[in-house]
């Protein structure tokens, strides 16, 4: 293989055949850049719903309220459920399966923040200690709530970024009070989450809600996460946690409207298929696309050979082996597809840097072309170069010198 | 000592349903140093006769002897081996490779004997100055004159030192005085011990050769020692 002579040679033939060259290296090329294109695309679009989903646990189960809509053991339908504690205690005692469970219950935007002379309107949500999992937040600075200030009710809040630059500008916001509807809370922590709309928000204990603000003991929603559970075993969970729903609010269980289920391991599971799929499809397409260009290079070597064919007949003459011919015209081939599937690389590359910081969108992020895209699509040229140069190569190896010179 | 020996060599081809029956056993023995032109009028059968003493053809029957080695059934690479180390070809049309330069044409036999390149650009440089074309080493045969051209494939087959050259119509390409100086060059190579065969239908060619083989129909006509 590295025979410099053999390379000597190569060379010399393509730089006499330039224009030769660059058209059969052309497609070659087209058809690199199309498939880091293609794949890199299909990245991009993986990215921005991969961080779509993981600005919460991409492994969270969300139950929310409903209304029945099948009568049930003499009850009509149309009866709105409502969740209470009871609803969070019982669901924790009895599921040993399930993770960060956390009741919600917002208390809505008419509540204004304020600190010192500055004010805001903010979403004020009050939840368990798990929400910090089920949201996927961040904590910047102090701590999130906890299970004694859900115990004690405590009037204790953490704050978004946002919210702390909004209110609190540049003074520390840490320790001091923050007065939700007049009332003062304690800011505890600073948080950031991956979405700018919960961003947008404090999140207080429960308790301490259901004590100040509401009164009674309702909660709007709850939800947790599934741990390692697979698709199939959080349907099983969630078929689990509906059943319960159904016996303690007498609603039939197959009743899908009175209480709604989302669950995200689901969601999450069969967006990453679909991405394997989209990626399975790509790769055909960019396969496809490189087969074409490996027909064009292996036409255009046939050809070559055909052009050359008095050529490699003067070669035998003088002694070369077929070996040695088929190496010429293997090489050659494997030497122009992989020299312009490497530019066809770079130029895909190239490209997806240029527009990647122009494109980013909720559903498009960084599209790109990782080292092992990279590395497949080198292993690919050069087979690629292989087999365009391999029917040629047979049909110059087989030339009869006499044939060819005879044509005189 | 018989540098070629042909005995009984019968050689047909397939053309369709007919068989062409070209050379019909033919019997001939050329010493080492000869120089041996061979006529014929065109289906003599003296391209083929030529295609097999190069190893370009296979026969069908008989036996050829190159320097006492029987030449038969032999493997491409085997023959590949053969045509490179013991035989020069020299044609009528030169057959020089394009696309590269005098030098590098020359040269060519030394890169299938696996011969570094600048090696066998230093050797193919002698040859050249042999020939009186140094100044011309870099050109390209389309820049070359066509007793240049031939002066360059003379050497080239010359470069692999071999024991036999076979001349396919050497002069057939080129003006008369060219011709003759070929030729001149062609009786001098012969002087340094390599067995030299001529084909040629032209009389004043064959005329400068030791010995002249008239070829008919597949068999030996008539032979003849030459007047020098």
């Amino acid at each position: 293989m590295f025979d410099i002579d053999k390379w000597q040679e190569i060379f010399s033939t393509i730089k006499k055949n330039k224009l030769r060259t660059f058209l059969t290296g052309f497609s070659v090329a087209w058809g690199i850049f199309m498939l880091i294109i293609l794949l890199g695309s299909g990245r991009g679009l993986e990215n921005g719903v991969r961080k779509q989903f993981e600005q919460d646990a991409t492994n969270s189960i969300w139950v929310y309220r409903g209304q029945t809509s099948v009568p049930y053991k003499g009850l009509k339908p149309g009866r709105q459920i409502r969740f209470t504690n009871e609803d969070y205690n019982y669901t924790k005692k009895n599921n040993s399966n399930i993770e960060n469970l956390s009741a919600r219950l917002n208390v809505w935007r008419q509540r204004n923040l304020s600190y010192k002379s500055e004010y805001g309107n903010y979403d004020i949500v009050s939840v368990h200690p798990g929400t910090r999992a089920l949201e996927n937040i961040k904590i910047i600075e102090g701590r999130f709530l906890n299970n004694i200030d859900i115990n004690e009710s405590r009037k204790v809040v953490a704050i978004s970024l946002v919210v702390k630059n909004a209110l609190f500008k540049d003074e520390e916001a840490l320790g001091k009070y923050l007065k939700i509807n007049n009332i003062p809370f304690k800011v505890i922590g600073l948080f950031e989450d991956g979405s700018e709309r919960d961003n947008q928000r404090v999140y207080i204990p429960v308790s301490a809600a259901q004590k100040i603000f509401t009164g009674g003991i309702e909660i709007n929603n709850l939800a947790f996460t599934a741990g390692n559970a697979d698709a199939a075993e959080s349907i099983k969970i969630e078929d689990e946690i509906r059943a319960q729903f159904a016996n303690r609010h007498n609603f039939d269980k197959n009743d899908q409207r009175a209480i709604y289920i989302n669950n995200n391991v689901e969601e999450y599971k069969k967006f990453m298929n679909l991405f394997a799929g989209i990626r399975i499809f790509v790769w055909i397409i960019g396969v496809g696309t490189i087969i074409a260009g490996i027909v064009g290079v292996s036409n255009i070597m046939l050809i070559v050979v055909k052009e050359r064919t008095k050529e490699i007949g003067i070669r035998k003459a003088i002694g070369a082996t077929p070996q040695s011919i088929i190496g010429l015209i293997l090489l050659e081939s494997i030497a122009i597809t992989a020299f312009a599937g490497y530019v066809g690389l770079v130029l895909g590359v190239g490209l997806l840097e240029l527009i990647s910081p122009h494109v980013q969108s909720d559903f498009f992020l960084n599209p790109e072309a990782d080292f092992r895209i990279a590395v497949s699509a080198t292993i690919l040229l050069i087979i690629s170069g292989t087999l365009a140069g391999f029917v040629p190569a047979r049909k110059a190896a087989a030339i009869k010198p006499i044939d060819a010179l005879r044509d005189e | 000592m018989n540098m070629i020996k042909l005995q009984g060599l019968h050689k047909s081809y397939n053309t369709g349903n007919n068989k062409l029956h070209v050379l019909k056993g033919l019997d001939l023995k050329i010493e080492q140093g000869e120089l041996v032109s061979i006529m014929g009028s065109s289906g003599s059968g003296k391209s083929t006769l030529l295609n097999v003493l190069g190893i370009l053809d296979s026969y069908d029957s008989g036996y050829y002897h190159l320097n006492d080695t029987l030449m038969s059934n032999l493997s491409e690479k085997k023959a590949a081996h053969y045509r490179n180390n013991m035989i020069g070809f020299v044609f009528q049309s030169f057959n020089l490779i394009s696309f590269k330069n005098a030098m590098e044409n020359v040269a060519l036999p030394l890169y299938y004997q696996g011969v570094s390149r600048k090696k066998r650009n230093k050797i193919a440089m002698g040859y050249l100055e042999k020939m009186g074309l140094t100044a011309w080493a870099e050109h390209m045969p389309n820049e070359l004159s066509g007793g240049q051209k031939q002066r360059v494939a003379i050497a080239r087959a010359l470069i692999s030192n071999p024991k036999v050259i076979l001349a396919d119509e050497p002069t057939g390409a080129l003006d008369s005085a060219t011709s003759l100086e070929v030729m001149d060059l062609l009786r001098e190579i012969n002087r340094s011990g390599i067995t030299i065969l001529i084909v040629t239908h032209e009389k004043d060619i064959s005329e400068r050769t030791d010995r002249i083989i008239h070829l008919k129909d597949g068999i030996i006509e008539s032979e003849f020692i030459s007047k020098n």
